[in-house]
Formats: structure tokens, C-alpha cells, sequence
């Protein structure tokens, strides 16, 4: 047992690439869903495991191969993103019993294998660059789970599920390129690449031109990666037409450790709040977060395809934590924390009920919807409440983050970001609106009248989703105390 | 001019980078863009190795014979840089050839068009 505990934080990478070669290897369907399944919930226990000895003992340091840092790779697991890696195995797990009956009603058995293969992959990249302590380290996981989603978003059911997955491949590589770009200049300036030996190098050259111009590729190329307005073209097209699952998958997952790494690059590395504060940073990305929180509110509002409102809605979203950040304080990096362990569980509950919709009815038109509320009384009723936590209301998760976010700008005395944030929400409440007018207060349509409530295997997933976002609506004691305290660690630098 | 010799390796990393993104933004044909992010990562490989090369310096294999080595530390990290690269440009290929099956062209603005309808 011992021997296991020092060994967790390779297992949290090891297992789903282990597993991913199963599903490659033995190419049965259902066979692969079983391993996907264990290994997706074992990864989820690991992390459980391995935040609570954070909380215990602190950081946890495991040196790769038995080679000691700064020479070797480190897997080094603090409170920051041992927060991250609890968030990406939990939508992780949550959506893998919800795989099966999507998946296997479009493809074949050696298909789904492939389907489960790449999304084994991308869990493994996603874990991987939240773990890990080596900036090449990064690059390489980053591609591995970026490659593994190029293919899932190409196995969309639509045509355009390939030209969306080619248009982030471009990107992708881009933002993958001008990342490795950022990082070989700063290895150039140090001579090192474990991220923690590089934050004790940097201070005293860190207004030399080259890491300057290293902070710029990396902001660039993370921002790309994360959706950022205006590096966002990529996502809304990646999101509505790849498979249900994988859209939800990605939406709660990838977003979000790009974010981590962004806090990671800025405030650890850099040298914390008061580096980031010299720099013009924060006033670019205050007005690029909020431009984002409006213009794709409102793009959203005119999207007549659901999936692809969501993702728009996404970027809004985005737009939310990265105004959180770019405050640089306990109270608005709290907020972006939080907002992104609520937007995490949101985005994936919604995305899976649209999923359930895609199921039944085959599209996700809302002019095909009207009605849908009185047949799919369960799925809507859930739509409902993770568009309510969406929106923010009291009571939902949604909430908890916004007021953070809030409180982060009254503290900075800008009353005024506090009526933007109100608006932006009373743009979501818009587009939600849109679809609750249609789905609750228009007479079925033929093709509507005939369907049935979504199958309870898609159904109780979202459900766990739902309940976990009235949950931390009520409860805060787990999700925003642990971002309060992930939030110090990044403000002073500490590693 | 002696400012652009001596850091000539730097000067030939701006412009494939340069070039390589601009092609990837101003071509239409999928596969020529493929080309162009091509270039662009290649770029990164030089700048990556620049650095790591020192004047007169051999393998770093220790011998009593030399004192000076190069660093091998950029070469190992371009190879894996190079794996990742063969792998984005091949299931990029993979894509394009999935586009003209599914589409009839590989033009973006013409399958752009098609989207529209």
C-alpha cells in the first residue's frame, strides 16, 4: 500500500495510457468501454487520493525514473493543481458510463475501441500537463491530448465534424508551437526547464528582453489553446459538430487545464502578483475577457443549432475567469478558481443532456424542439437548472463563482466591472431563455410527439452533474476554499 | 552586416517562422497550409539547437582529450519535438484526405461555400 502511495502521481498518468493501448490492442467495443470505465474511475480515485495527502503533508515531489530535479522530470503535485487534476478526472469519470449508449448506437465495435483509445489519451494528456513539473513536459502532453481531440472531434456524426477538427489542428499546433517557442527562450535565458527551478532563476533577469518576449509567445499560444477571445475560431465549430460525448468531455476538461497553465506560466513562474501587475497584461486581458463576455453572449443569443450556442457560450464563459485573473488578487483568482470547477461541471451536465436530445431526436435545431419539455420532461427539467447555474443564479454554483468575481472588482473599487458581469449574465439568461421559451411553451411537433424520455444510463450522469451544481451552489466549504487557498499560493509565488 | 552574421542561425529561425505562419494564414489549399505549419515548427527546431551548439565544442561524451561539449539536451528535446511534429502533419494529411472524400475539394473557401448551404 505504501508502495503504491509514493507511486500516485505516475499512476494518475500511467493508467489511462495504459489503458488507452488496451482499447487499441484488443479493439472490442464494449470490452473497451469496461476498461475506459475502470480506469477512468481508479484515475479519479488517485486524485482524490492525491489531494488529500496535499492537504496533509503539502507538496508531493515524485522524481521520474529515480532521477532527481532539476535534471530529471518531476511530477510535482501542490494544492493548485492537485485542485485541477480532482476536476479533470471527475468530469472524466462522470461521462464515461454515459459513453456507451451514445457511442455504441453510431459505431461498430473496433470503432468505439478507437473512439475509447483517443479519449483515454486525451485524459492521459490533460493529467499529464496538470502533473507535471517540466516545461517540454507540457509541450509533449499538451500534443498528446490535443492530437487525441483533433481525432474524436473528426468523428462527428456531420461532415463538418472534419473540417472543424482540420481548423484546430491549425490552431492547435499554432498555440502547441508558440508555446514551445516561449519555452525555449526561457531555457535559452536559464538553462532549465523544471518550472520550479525557472521560477527561482527568473527574478533576476526577468525584465531582460528575451523572457519578456517568452512571457508574450506563451501567452499567446496558452490563450489560443484556451479559446480566448479573439484565438476562439477554433472552438464553436469543434464543439457543435464532434460527437456529443466528446464535447462534453472536452468543453469541461481541456479549457480548463489550458487556464491552469496560464495561472501556472503567470503567477508561479513569473514570479506572482506583483510581477504580473509591472506587466500590461492585466489591462489586456480585463478588456479582451470582457469583450468576450459580451460579444459571444450575444452570438450565442443568434445561434439556431443548441450545441453550437453552448460553445459560444463557452467562450463567454472563458471570458469570466480570465477577467478574474487579470485582477491578480486572493478574491478574483478565487472567483476563476471557482469558476472554473463550476463551468467544468456545467458545461459537461449541459452538453450530456443535449447529447440525450441528439440521442432521441437527431438534432439539436432549436426550431425542432418546441415542445420537448412535455416528452422529455427529465432532461429538459435538467437543462433548466444547469442553465439556471449558468446564468448565476442564487442557490446554483454559478453563483458562488460570479460573486467572487464580483467581490474581486468591488475590491479594486471598479463598481462598474460588477454591472458588466450583470449584464453578461442577463445575456445568458437570454439564450437559456431562448430555449426554455421553445422547449416549454410551444406544441410538440410530430416528430417530437413520439419521443420517449432519455435512457437512464445518459440520464443519471447528467443528474450526478446537476445535483453537484446545487450541491457547491450550498456548499462552498470544498470548491471555493480550496480555490481561496490554491488562489494565495499563486498571488505570493509560493512553490 | 556583421550584426546579421553573427547571429545568422537566429536570422534564418525568424524567417521560417515567419514565412511558414504567413502561409499557413494566406493559402486556401489545406495541404499548403499543412506545408506552411510544417516550416513553422521546423523553425522552432533551429531555435531550439542554436543555443545549444558551442564553438568548437564535440559530443558530450567524456574524454580526456576534450574539454569543451556541446549541450544534449536540445537535441533530445527536437527529437521528441520531431515525433510530435510527423504526428501533426500526418493526421493532418489524414483529415484533408477524409475533407476531399467527403467534400470533392480541398479549397477552403470552396468547402466553406458548401457549409454555407
Amino acid at each position: 500500500m505504501s508502495f503504491m502511495q509514493e507511486h500516485l502521481p505516475a499512476l494518475q498518468v500511467v493508467l489511462p495510457l495504459v489503458a488507452a493501448s488496451l482499447c487499441a490492442l484488443f479493439r472490442v467495443g464494449y470490452l473497451s468501454w469496461l476498461i475506459t470505465l475502470s480506469s477512468s474511475i481508479l484515475s479519479f480515485l488517485v486524485a482524490v487520493f492525491l489531494l488529500l495527502r496535499v492537504l496533509e503533508q503539502g507538496i508531493i515531489s515524485y522524481e521520474i525514473g529515480g532521477w532527481s530535479p532539476p535534471f530529471g522530470i518531476e511530477y510535482r503535485v501542490d494544492l493548485i493543481n492537485a485542485f485541477v487534476l480532482l476536476i479533470v478526472s471527475c468530469v472524466s469519470a462522470v461521462i464515461v458510463p454515459y459513453t456507451q449508449k451514445s457511442i455504441s448506437a453510431r459505431f461498430g465495435s473496433t470503432e468505439q475501441s478507437w473512439f475509447y483509445c483517443m479519449y483515454l489519451l486525451v485524459l492521459t494528456g490533460l493529467l499529464g500537463v496538470t502533473i507535471t513539473g517540466d516545461a517540454f513536459n507540457i509541450f509533449v502532453f499538451l500534443e498528446i491530448s490535443s492530437l487525441a481531440s483533433y481525432a474524436l472531434i473528426a468523428m462527428g456524426r456531420d461532415r463538418r465534424g472534419l473540417t472543424a477538427a482540420y481548423q484546430y489542428l491549425i490552431m492547435g499546433t499554432i498555440g502547441a508551437t508558440f508555446i514551445v517557442i516561449g519555452i525555449g527562450l526561457l531555457w535559452a535565458m536559464t538553462g532549465t526547464l523544471n518550472l520550479y527551478d525557472l521560477a527561482s532563476r527568473l527574478p533576476e533577469i526577468k525584465s531582460s528582453r528575451p523572457v519578456l518576449a517568452a512571457l508574450a509567445f506563451l501567452t499567446v499560444g496558452v490563450s489560443l489553446k484556451l479559446a480566448l477571445f479573439p484565438l476562439h475560431l477554433w472552438l464553436p465549430n469543434a464543439y457543435a459538430y464532434g460527437p456529443s460525448v466528446a464535447s462534453a468531455f472536452l468543453a469541461g476538461t481541456a479549457t480548463k487545464v489550458s487556464i491552469y497553465l496560464l495561472l501556472r506560466f503567470f503567477f508561479t513562474i513569473f514570479g506572482g502578483a506583483t510581477f504580473f501587475t509591472e506587466t500590461p497584461l492585466p489591462e489586456i486581458l480585463k478588456i479582451l475577457a470582457l469583450i468576450a463576455m459580451f460579444a459571444a453572449s450575444i452570438v450565442a443569443i443568434f445561434q439556431s443549432n443548441i450545441k453550437r450556442m453552448l460553445a459560444y457560450s463557452s467562450v463567454a464563459q472563458i471570458g469570466f475567469i480570465i477577467l478574474g485573473i487579470s485582477y491578480a488578487t486572493e478574491t478574483s483568482l478565487t472567483g476563476a478558481m471557482t469558476h472554473m470547477f463550476n463551468h467544468a461541471i456545467m458545461k459537461a451536465g449541459l452538453f450530456l443532456l443535449l447529447g440525450a436530445i441528439m440521442f432521441r431526436l437527431g438534432s439539436v435545431k432549436i426550431e425542432e424542439l418546441s415542445g420537448i419539455g412535455r416528452k422529455m420532461p427529465l432532461t429538459m427539467a435538467g437543462f433548466v437548472i444547469l442553465g439556471l447555474s449558468l446564468i448565476g443564479a442564487p442557490g446554483t454554483a454559478g453563483f458562488i463563482s460570479k460573486w467572487y468575481l464580483g467581490l474581486g472588482a468591488l475590491e479594486q473599487g471598479e463598481w462598474w466591472i460588477l454591472v458588466l458581469i450583470v449584464s453578461a449574465s442577463l445575456l445568458t439568461m437570454i439564450y437559456i431563455g431562448r430555449v426554455v421559451e421553445v422547449a416549454y411553451f410551444r406544441e410538440p411537433t410530430d416528430e417530437v410527439v413520439q419521443l420517449k424520455e432519455a435512457p437512464l444510463e445518459m440520464l443519471w450522469p447528467a443528474y450526478l452533474l446537476i445535483a453537484a451544481a446545487i450541491y457547491f451552489g450550498f456548499d462552498t466549504s470544498f470548491s471555493a476554499d480550496l480555490a481561496r487557498q490554491a488562489a494565495v499560493l499563486l498571488v505570493n509565488a509560493v512553490y | 552586416m556583421s550584426l546579421i552574421l553573427a547571429s545568422i542561425n537566429y536570422w534564418v529561425t525568424i524567417i521560417l517562422m515567419i514565412g511558414g505562419l504567413y502561409i499557413v494564414v494566406a493559402h486556401g489549399n489545406m495541404v499548403k497550409k499543412l506545408v506552411g505549419l510544417g516550416i513553422f515548427q521546423t523553425s522552432v527546431y533551429l531555435l531550439f539547437l542554436s543555443p545549444g551548439k558551442i564553438l568548437g565544442g564535440t559530443a558530450p561524451i567524456i574524454s580526456e582529450k576534450f574539454e569543451v561539449y556541446s549541450n544534449p539536451l536540445p537535441h533530445v528535446l527536437i527529437l521528441t519535438a520531431i515525433v510530435v511534429g510527423v504526428a501533426t502533419i500526418a493526421l493532418g494529411m489524414a483529415l484533408v484526405v477524409r475533407i476531399n472524400e467527403a467534400y470533392g475539394t480541398i479549397e477552403d473557401d470552396e468547402v466553406h461555400e458548401m457549409e454555407q448551404e
